[in-house]
């Protein structure tokens, strides 16, 4: 902001001499616009592309689209989109078969109740909490436990995952592979061997290439009779197990597909900032004979990890808006085992089932500004040092 | 790294093992769709066949297909893929660029009262289209209202935001799952007439690829020293002129390095294009996701469009990668 007031502006007195007293006000008075004139646009295409489109969707997730003789129209119909998921027709779709849970689960539940009471209660005690902090703890532990206990009683034997579920595991899986797979690559990548330079742009591509098309690649890899794996398939004895009409089996496939994308993007930016590490300190750990796995996790590491932080958060994101995967790939199948929370949106809006689309994507909204949030102050604060 | 500690023999080894098999994992894929692309479908459901002319004699059939039998249904999604990518990077390259300029090098202050007013002005105008006013006088008489209430009501409120609450909101536009916003913007572009067409997905992506410029860009004029500026602001240049004839010759790696990776962006971009699309308007993503829709999966059709698509992308993956090693991106692609 240093040239602030030197930049605002005061006409141009040295410049081109106007040829109306007209145009050098109108060339003064755009002069003095310009700060205005650089940020506006942009800042007018976002509200309109995406402030009031989001304003507007509150509003269809509360109505019901009904076709009327001679067009359509929208019927007001309050929360019945949202109890219609939570408890109505489509709450199998979207949370899931609920499984009754079994003593294990119980236990379990109870003990990560226990710790995020403790969490709530910790902060009340800590002092120096404003009543809005407070708040806001009971809240995250409120639906983190609910969440939790979503989880835990989809993914136990009688239960069945719906789209809510899905996309967590789609998400937590995805970035704990793809971290520690691209963890390992970047490491490898920086200990100067020869064909570096070839490495580099071959993990580059996955990242930029269409995950359209990527599913097909993989269905075709992933297909039994026509796929290059065959052989071994029969050699195996698999030839007769179907990925595709298995809820896991196809599943995991997503996620292959999702690893081999994303990796590279934990890749590049990790190895950049392991290139970017200055070397006093491992030089130090060397002369104090420290072995190389030493090394990494007492000095590399912890170095990396306000990138780490970073590289979640952004994966985080961009992972819940999955969907070109699971639709081209599986379709969403076997039945709705693979859907995600926008592919379940978008198979709601081709049935013309307008409201419930929206509520499904806001309940998509909702969930990745709890996690962004929660994860920003409970763990980005602390890796990141200030924000 | 360990530019300090050497690599034992077997350590050197086992570095090229994982190294190698990550690699054959990334390009046996792309082999197979190559192979599979000259593969006539019987060789395809025999059973894998693997090294052209030796485990089978490589045909062009798919790619004759594909770009002589059905010339005009490739080259329309080819065509308007290169288009809505090329336009849509180039639009959200001027206006982000521009943005983040003005967001890091003058002070924005806008008080709440001023935007809260502007968005009920707009709301207003869209409640009078709605109840069948004419857009224009509904446009004008909001703008008037605005303009007139701005001088009273908005500077009551003292508070304001500042830049970087401007940066942040931009940047928080990629927490938004698009499917939260498209249907409303599906319903702006049929009102307007403009679905189907690539002026909308062009809009649209604009929007989308906005805020990764804006804050690239910020980050990239940072390290560009403000003397220059000064200098050329005492001897009278005017902000545009300083803009256009300082700020982007000396910015333009970063400027190439944000394209491409936007450029990218548009041209892989799926879930957007398949609500405001139909015939006229489909690009190749589309187009490779509805060959099993409509024809069942021909391997071999569905793998040359893949690799039209790739191709590209390849070129663009060297070049990035160039910038990426040089630093440039890396700050970007941490957010």
């Amino acid at each position: 902001m240093l040239t602030d007031r030197k930049l605002r502006g005061t006409g141009s007195p040295n410049g081109p001499v106007p040829l109306s007293f007209l145009g050098q006000g109108l060339a003064a008075w755009v002069d003095r616009q310009a700060r205005f004139l650089f940020l506006l646009p942009a800042v007018l295409l976002l509200i309109l592309l995406s402030i009031f489109p989001l304003i507007f969707s509150v509003y269809l997730s509360l109505v019901r689209f009904q076709l009327v003789p001679g067009g359509f129209r929208f019927r007001f119909v309050g929360l019945a989109n949202y109890r219609k998921l939570i408890t109505g027709i489509e709450r199998e779709h979207f949370l899931g078969l609920l499984a009754s849970p079994a003593p294990l689960i119980w236990a379990l539940a109870g003990v990560i109740a226990a710790v995020l009471l403790l969490f709530v209660i910790r902060g009340m005690v800590r002092g120096r909490s404003t009543l809005p902090a407070m708040a806001g703890r009971a809240v995250f532990a409120l639906i983190a436990g609910t969440l939790v206990w979503l989880i835990l009683r989809t993914l136990t034997s009688g239960g069945r995952p719906g789209s809510l579920v899905t996309t967590m595991v789609y998400v937590f899986i995805g970035i704990t592979v793809q971290y520690w797979l691209g963890l390992t690559l970047a490491y490898l990548t920086s200990q100067h061997l020869p064909g570096r330079r070839f490495f580099r742009v071959v993990f580059l591509l996955p990242m930029m290439i269409t995950p359209v098309g990527i599913a097909y690649m993989f269905r075709i890899l992933a297909n039994l009779g026509i796929g290059p794996f065959t052989p071994l398939w029969e050699a195996l004895g698999l030839a007769e197990v179907s990925w595709a009409s298995d809820p896991w089996g196809a599943r995991i496939v997503v996620m292959i597909g999702d690893v081999w994308q994303w990796t590279p993007f934990m890749f590049v930016v990790l190895l950049a900032a392991l290139e970017s590490q200055p070397l006093e300190l491992l030089e130090a750990a060397m002369v104090d004979g420290a072995s190389r796995w030493q090394t990494f996790w007492r000095v590399t590491w912890p170095q990396i990890l306000p990138v780490t932080s970073t590289l979640v958060l952004i994966r985080m994101i961009e992972g819940f808006k999955i969907i070109d995967l699971p639709n081209v790939l599986t379709n969403g199948g076997p039945g709705t085992a693979t859907e995600s929370l926008t592919l379940h949106a978008f198979i709601a809006w081709r049935t013309l089932d307008i409201g419930g689309s929206a509520a499904v994507a806001y309940a998509l909204l909702f969930l990745v500004t709890f996690m962004a949030l929660s994860y920003i102050n409970l763990v980005h604060r602390r890796l990141a040092g200030a924000m | 790294m360990s530019r300090a500690q050497a690599l034992t023999p077997t350590g050197t080894i086992l570095s090229y093992l994982i190294l190698g098999g990550w690699a054959f994992i990334v390009l046996f894929p792309l082999f197979w769709i190559l192979t599979t692309s000259f593969k006539l479908p019987v060789q395809v459901y025999d059973g894998p066949v693997y090294l052209p002319y030796v485990d089978f004699t490589p045909s062009l059939h798919a790619w004759r297909y594909i770009f002589v039998d059905l010339r005009g249904d490739t080259l329309r999604p080819l065509m308007n893929t290169v288009i809505v990518a090329l336009s849509s990077s180039v639009l959200a390259l001027a206006l982000g660029t521009t943005a983040g300029y003005g967001l890091l090098r003058f002070r924005y202050a806008p008080r709440y009262g001023v935007i809260g007013l502007f968005l009920a002005a707009v709301l207003l105008a869209a409640v009078a289209v709605r109840l069948r006013v004419p857009w224009q006088i509904a446009l004008a008489s909001s703008l008037a209202v605005f303009f007139l209430a701005r001088q009273t009501v908005g500077r009551r409120f003292r508070s304001s935001v500042g830049n970087d609450d401007i940066s942040f909101w931009m940047i928080s536009q990629r927490i938004l799952p698009p499917v939260a916003v498209v249907i409303p913007i599906y319903v702006m572009f049929q009102r307007l007439g403009l679905l189907d067409t690539r002026l909308a997905v062009i809009i649209t992506y604009t929007a989308v690829n906005l805020p990764i410029v804006v804050w690239l860009m910020r980050d990239y004029f940072r390290n560009i020293s403000v003397e220059l500026e000064e200098s050329a602001s005492i001897d009278g240049a005017s902000p545009y002129r300083i803009f256009r004839s300082i700020i982007l010759p000396l910015s333009t790696p970063g400027l190439a390095a944000t394209f491409l990776l936007v450029l990218v962006f548009s041209w892989n971009e799926y879930l957007l294009a398949l609500f405001l699309t139909s015939a006229n308007a489909q690009t190749l993503p589309l187009l490779i996701a509805a060959q099993n829709a409509t024809r069942g999966p021909q391997w071999w059709y569905m793998s040359v469009l893949i690799l039209i698509m790739i191709a590209p992308v390849i070129l663009m993956a060297i070049a990035l990668e160039r910038y990426i090693a040089k630093g440039l991106l890396v700050g970007a692609l941490k957010g």
